[in-house]
């Protein structure tokens, strides 16, 4: 009985620290991805505290749940994810172990941004011999300024739900920012048409969205499958079968390993075009505006 | 009439009192009949511009479902002018989205499903039959690296799901290769407790020790450490309880502690309604700029055994039955480090991970119990660790070097410093310092799929001879895409 009473009393004494904790004024965001961050600033301003979870130097797919994210994720009122499985190797052990019963699914503070918008490339059939392929389509979502409006309206109705009091606020934010896109996109589609129908290699099918939105040709994709690395064999038949219909230059994004890209980009006289990808993913692409510019700016250079 | 009154006001204090900080102060200063009024009506504002927003919030979310729906590139922006000039990039007409609505569909709630399924070649030097960690009270298993040739190993089941917006459960069997079923893990989880507290009861793996939680098939090596086969039989699962705190800090802090009946080495389960396994650990850990993070754990285990029984043999040789009853106290301090450039894995990463384990046991232990059945005080004082490194050195190749050390210390054997019996009637006792080497090379084709050599320079029997242990081991995981932990 006295051993019970002990331990009793320990946690009891942890739940008094617990109790004692401060209160915070910012809603508190976590983001899995700078993108998801750089949108959450655009609509929340000062009103949200932001912490992100990834950088652009990481596949987000393949990210660890770190002690420092559960950390993040227990205190956090709102989690913002992709979705569509990108997450699932790590975002469950945040939500299970958080603590945090705001944040689990079905409840307003977790907000996913690829189910909003139309996905791409669902297959109609799946089976791991496919590779890492997503049963639920390809969630590399960012890279169409139409989806990211789509998800804007949602974010900022979401901000509004779980931050009432600020709920005009985020509103008045978020038609201001619909307005500032909207013409940032019709800038950048306009700049961007040269683009249409120019053939370009990928590394991923991470650049899926940005191609469907402006058109460029994805001729071949350097990983045979979704998460498999080249093999010699294969590389060398993308050598052959790019000779005859040589693209334009080979996409790579920021966190992607440059070896193969660069390997056949010798090899069939293609520039390596370094696209950021995401928010941070080069020194120009400091917010999502600067992202857009930058990834659209880099491909016209290329494509001269 | 009167409660119809009294209902919206405890309504609003409730409302109030749920709304938190922001409605409170109205609420609290409630002594009179205005002030109740006043709050009641403050907390009526802030209801209903909850439910404006949230109301808001779903037109806008049914908006731009209808918006993607639609099919065509209409963007969710239209309400801005579209702008002139911007020539329109139509999308291809998405597929039809697949919908299963008027029919019902059994199976949608079904829980995720997983079975890794593992095996290996063992060729090893020593007969296995014969292994024990020498200078220790053997578990009842655990110990050694398992029979030699081909073995099927254990094939994992996990089944888990979501109960209901209150909790969470999973059950893990391993249906083992000799065609016997463990149910490792079977628990359930809250998940609708907030200010970071966690409850999980049922069968669970401790989370004391950082590897102790972690499934045979995330293990960096083919076998365990020594520490954790000679202190734990593998792994500690408890039947009992576990709390769990986290810390409201921009680092990890994490508190928990576990009762248990004490199924599991060093206890035992005993007809008893107390409780014979405590655990109390704490975790911190946070990053290092963007590419190291680290944890820290320190725990405490308070385990209760009776006649917990080991076969040995006597001074003469012959097979004997020896039981310690008493306390069995272990503190770990476990540490792990990842560094990755960048912080992503895909191509490099070094995880350096190790754990100190020190036990004290103290009580009786009982010489021959089926024959002579004589009894004398023991204590011990015994400990051991371990430290690996394991780094991929290109995408899917990862290559590993553990050492294991134990030190059995010089336990006190009443029957022996009484002179009843000699040091040798207790061949399992004589102290030693065991270790063991291990190096290992792992080559993953998917998330899904590894192929693993290992070799291990094993010092760890009494007759100091090395035993050289090969292990060629694969491990597959089929189904739901797992979660792990760091």
């Amino acid at each position: 009985m006295p051993r019970f009473t002990r331990l009793l009393s320990a946690l009891g004494i942890a739940a008094l620290l617990g109790l004692g904790a401060p209160a915070h004024a910012a809603l508190k965001v976590l983001a899995t991805t700078p993108d998801w961050a750089a949108l959450t600033t655009e609509l929340g301003g000062d009103k949200v505290n932001i912490y992100t979870a990834t950088s652009a130097f990481q596949d987000v797919h393949r990210v660890d749940a770190k002690p420092s994210l559960v950390a993040r994720a227990r205190s956090a009122d709102l989690v913002v994810a992709t979705g569509a499985d990108l997450e699932i190797g790590w975002m469950p052990v945040l939500l299970q172990d958080s603590g945090n019963t705001r944040i689990q699914p079905g409840n307003p503070g977790y907000f996913e941004a690829a189910p909003l918008v139309h996905l791409l490339e669902v297959p109609s059939a799946v089976d791991r011999s496919m590779g890492d392929i997503h049963p639920l389509g390809n969630p590399h979502v960012t890279l169409n300024p139409h989806n990211i409006a789509t998800i804007a309206t949602a974010l900022t109705a979401r901000l509004a739900q779980v931050d009432p009091g600020n709920a005009a606020f985020y509103q008045q934010r978020g038609a201001d920012f619909q307005k500032r896109w909207a013409a940032a996109t019709a800038r950048w589609e306009a700049a961007a048409a040269p683009l249409r129908g120019v053939g370009v290699v990928v590394i991923h099918r991470d650049q899926v969205y940005l191609c469907n939105w402006l058109g460029l040709k994805e001729l071949a994709a350097i990983e045979p499958k979704p998460g498999v690395p080249p093999s010699a064999g294969y590389l060398a038949e993308l050598v052959t079968k790019l000779s005859a219909t040589p693209p334009k230059m080979i996409l790579r994004n920021a966190y992607n390993d440059p070896k193969a890209a660069e390997w056949l980009a010798e090899r069939i006289h293609a520039p390596v075009v370094l696209l950021p990808y995401s928010v941070g993913g080069t020194p120009e692409a400091k917010d999502l505006f600067a992202l857009f510019d930058d990834t659209v700016n880099r491909l016209l250079a290329a494509a001269k | 009439m009167g409660l119809a009154r009294v209902m919206p006001a405890a309504c609003a204090l409730l409302i109030a009192g749920l709304a938190g900080s922001r409605a409170a102060p109205a609420a609290t200063a409630a002594p009179d009949e205005i002030a109740a009024l006043k709050a009641e009506l403050e907390a009526l504002k802030a209801d209903t511009a909850a439910r404006e927003a949230a109301l808001e919030a779903r037109i806008r979310q049914l908006e731009a479902a209808s918006a993607t729906a639609g099919g065509t590139a209409a963007p969710s922006v239209a309400a801005a002018p579209p702008p002139a000039p911007a020539p329109a990039y139509p999308e291809p007409a998405p597929p039809a989205p697949v919908s299963a609505r008027g029919s019902s569909n059994p199976t949608a709630f079904n829980p995720a499903i997983s079975m890794i399924i593992t095996g290996n070649y063992a060729a090893l030097s020593e007969d296995p039959n014969t292994y024990r960690v020498a200078g220790f009270i053997p578990p009842p298993e655990g110990e050694g690296p398992g029979p030699r040739s081909f073995n099927l190993g254990e094939s994992e089941l996990t089944v888990a799901s979501n109960v209901d917006p209150y909790f969470f459960a999973q059950v893990t069997a391993a249906i083992q290769g000799d065609n016997s079923i463990d149910i490792e893990e079977a628990f359930f989880k809250t998940i609708a407790l907030s200010h970071g507290f966690t409850v999980k009861g049922g069968r669970f793996f401790s989370g004391t020790g950082y590897l102790n939680e972690i499934h045979s098939h995330n293990w960096d090596f083919a076998d365990q450490p020594l520490v954790y086969q000679v202190f734990f039989g593998g792994q500690l699962a408890q039947d009992g309880m576990q709390v769990r705190w986290v810390a409201p800090t921009d680092y990890f802090l994490e508190f928990g502690g576990e009762l248990g009946s004490g199924r599991s080495f060093p206890a035992t389960q005993r007809n008893s309604n107390a409780l014979a396994s405590d655990a109390l650990f704490v975790h911190v850990g946070n990053d290092i700029g963007d590419s190291t993070s680290w944890r820290l754990g320190v725990s405490w285990l308070d385990q209760r055994a009776t006649d917990r029984a080991y076969a040995d043999v006597d001074e003469f040789g012959a097979p004997v039955t020896n039981a310690f009853t008493g306390t069995s106290r272990t503190w770990i301090v476990d540490g792990t480090l990842k560094w990755a450039p960048h912080g992503d894995p895909t191509q490099h990463q070094l995880k350096l991970q190790g754990e100190y384990m020190h036990r004290t046991e103290s009580g009786a232990l009982a010489f021959d119990v089926t024959g002579e059945n004589l009894s004398g005080p023991y204590d011990s004082a015994q400990a051991g660790w371990y430290l690996q490194a394991v780094y991929e050195f290109m995408q899917r190749w990862r290559a590993g070097l553990r050492y294991d050390y134990m030190d059995s210390g010089h336990p006190h054997i009443g029957l022996v410093s009484s002179g009843t019996l000699p040091a040798t009637a207790f061949p399992a006792l004589l102290p030693a310092t065991p270790d063991r080497t291990t190096l290992m090379v792992d080559w993953s084709l998917s998330e899904f799929s590894r192929l693993r050599a290992q070799f291990a320079w094993d010092q760890a029997r009494a007759n100091d001879e090395h035993d050289r242990q090969l292990i060629l081991q694969y491990i597959f995981s089929i189904g739901a895409h797992g979660a792990h932990k760091f």
